[in-house]
């Protein structure tokens, strides 16, 4: 086991890249900063650029104006192989015709390194992986977590600063899936690799990362951390792309204040300017009122449109007489099930000021 | 068993299956009349003469020089297209495969567009291009670039070009259909694991596409050993290929025992190529499948 962090920690910087395709904008202008041993994910909706930045990274994509820094070398026009970027592709692209040793060993042997190294870094990577003893067996005979692990070896026995994984767990089952974020997350500890996670799915993003960067249209929305880009959206599309929120129309009032339909409500937050402002509601923090919550806190009254039985919750869907549909949770249990109501009741329900988020239009 | 007794999907499945049957039975048809039995009446031909049986047509294989050189010069003509046709094909579907669409179509017309014009014609135009004061002849002398012509054609020379220009497609196709199942990830992987574009070809890319390699060597090489009609337009008598042994014998000689035996040997040695070059290509193996 390797407990020390071996790989040599690198940064990355895309500076102002740009990749257009005739009139279409794949990326527009996209600036990113990661720290030496950061965990970064890209995300957004398929067509929002992030597969292109990922090319970009890697070299198979020519950005057409900016550059890409490793530390302090620039590697806009060096070719992918001298990189020295370990890349988890979407569906592994490990090598049909080779074994799974010599799927991992490949990146030594296109080194030329001297063939008595092989077997303890190939050993070292196995046990990484949990694969030892699977280094005889050939690709087709993997279930696809070993897959997966077996083009993590390979991309990392090469030690390289930053790993780039696109989409690595999509292919894989709902358990599988969160049993190697989990490990992913442990490996990165270890190696201490920078790592650049592209995926379209925001719990995996908002679990895995330092930081996280949501693109749309080309263009980064925002870079931040997971409670930030929950709690405090940029703008409505981040607002509605992260977490389970619903969005309605808001008018500002004041610096505190907005008013959803002829109902004025108070946030702690800065109202931001402009005309077209969005009310941001979590549905885990909307409660029903029953007397225990604070004053001050914003009060819905609704007509219950709609509920849905979802295991471990129950999800409400409500409109309230203030406009627009709404939707939240009740824990399936004791305490849910004794303020559940059917639907065509009226309900009432609490927003605190705290959590009473006001966002901009993304425009 | 009385057919009460019966599994209901048991009668299912046997009605399924004849009805299978007499859906193949047209095809099935004129195969065995059009093709079983002629081959069989060939062999039976190259043993059975004037009410008896006799080996006499295989013995001179042994004995007569004119069979072997012919099978010798057959199969070294064969080689060479074979050879030639992978150096010209292989770079062909390479970048075709790897085009974008409307390139990679029209990159595989233009192969495929001598298809359309009969063996023959082509043989003649080679003819005119390649003869003593064709094109080509008269373009190079007149340039200064030769004194006098070259003996382009009318020889093994002519021979082998035509019939690289007529099995190219056969070379291509096959190589284009695998390379084109060969996943992009799986270069683009090998370059960020460090291979450099050679590395990344002859490790990767190269092994991906011998299936279609050895499709199209074994088409081309098979092809070659039964052509007859440019060999003999273009050969100029200086090329014997075994096709023409047959029809010399049937023609000239009026021996139909020794053409049939002279195809049955043939026919034998096209399938050893089959035979040998399955257990040369494992295709399990190389494809990584099952």
């Amino acid at each position: 086991m390797i407990d020390q962090p071996k790989n040599e920690r690198v940064s990355v910087s895309i500076k102002k890249a740009t990749k257009s395709y005739g009139a279409f904008l794949a990326l527009d202008d996209v600036s990113l900063d990661v720290s030496p041993g950061e965990f970064v994910s890209i995300l957004g909706p398929s067509g929002s650029g992030k597969t292109t930045l990922l090319g970009i990274l890697g070299g198979f994509v020519q950005p057409t104006s900016g550059s890409i820094w490793l530390g302090t070398r620039d590697i806009t026009f060096e070719p992918p192989h001298k990189r020295e970027i370990g890349i988890v592709f979407q569906n592994y692209a490990l090598f049909p015709h080779m074994s799974v040793g010599e799927n991992i060993t490949f990146p030594l042997r296109a080194r030329r390194l001297p063939k008595a190294t092989w077997p303890a870094r190939l050993r070292s990577a196995l046990e990484m992986v949990e694969l030892v003893g699977y280094g005889g067996r050939r690709i087709h005979e993997l279930s696809g977590g070993q897959r997966q692990r077996v083009a993590l070896a390979r991309a990392m026995i090469f030690e390289p600063g930053l790993i780039l994984m696109d989409e690595p767990l999509s292919a894989l089952d709902k358990q599988l899936r969160e049993t190697m974020q989990i490990e992913l997350k442990r490996l990165h500890k270890r190696l201490g690799a920078t790592i650049i996670y592209v995926t379209h799915d925001q719990r995996e993003a908002l679990t895995m990362s330092d930081r996280v960067a949501i693109m749309n249209k080309g263009r980064l929305v925002q870079v931040d951390t997971p409670e930030r880009l929950h709690d405090y959206p940029a703008n409505s599309f981040v607002a509605s792309f992260i977490g389970e929120a619903t969005l309605l129309a808001v008018q500002r009032v004041q610096g505190d204040a907005v008013r959803l339909g002829d109902q004025v409500l108070k946030t702690t937050r800065r109202v931001p300017e402009g005309d077209s402002l969005h009310l941001v509601v979590h549905s885990e923090k909307l409660m029903v009122a029953d007397g225990s919550q604070a004053d001050s806190c914003n009060r819905l009254t609704c007509v219950i449109t709609d509920t849905l039985y979802q295991g471990e919750s129950i999800r409400v869907f409500v409109r309230p007489d203030a406009g627009g549909e709404l939707s939240f949770r009740l824990p399936s249990n004791h305490a849910g099930r004794a303020l559940m109501k059917s639907p065509g009741e009226r309900i009432t329900l609490a927003l605190h000021p705290e959590d009473t988020i006001i966002v901009p239009d993304a425009g | 068993m009385t057919k009460s007794t019966r599994n209901p999907s048991e009668l299912h499945e046997r009605r399924e299956q004849r009805l299978m049957l007499l859906l193949l039975a047209p095809a099935l048809l004129v195969i065995v009349v059009l093709l079983v039995l002629p081959l069989l009446w060939l062999a039976w031909q190259s043993i059975w003469q004037d009410g008896r049986f006799t080996f006499a047509h295989y013995e001179r294989f042994m004995t007569d020089s004119v069979y072997w050189l012919a099978f010798l010069q057959t199969f070294r003509i064969a080689a060479i297209v074979t050879l030639l046709t992978v150096v010209l094909g292989y770079p062909v579907a390479y970048v075709a495969a790897g085009a974008p669409q409307r390139w990679s179509i029209l990159i595989l017309t233009m192969v495929l567009l001598p298809f359309w014009t009969s063996v023959l014609v082509r043989a003649y135009a080679w003819l005119i291009l390649l003869q003593r004061n064709g094109i080509i002849n008269s373009a190079l002398t007149g340039s200064g670039l030769i004194d006098a012509p070259l003996r382009l054609v009318n020889n093994e020379f002519g021979t082998v070009i035509a019939t690289i220009h007529i099995l190219l497609p056969f070379m291509v196709l096959p190589l284009y259909a695998t390379m084109k199942k060969i996943p992009g990830e799986l270069t683009m992987a090998g370059a960020s694991l460090g291979g450099s574009p050679m590395h990344v070809f002859l490790r990767v890319f190269l092994p991906l596409s011998l299936p279609g390699l050895i499709a199209g060597m074994v088409l081309v090489f098979v092809l070659t050993l039964g052509f007859y009609i440019t060999p003999e337009l273009l050969g100029g008598g200086r090329t014997y290929m075994v096709s023409m042994l047959v029809s010399r014998n049937i023609e000239v000689y009026n021996e139909w025992g020794a053409a049939s035996s002279i195809s049955v040997v043939l026919m034998i040695c096209v399938f050893l190529v089959f035979r040998l070059a399955s257990l040369l290509i494992p295709f399990e193996r190389i494809m990584g499948t099952r």
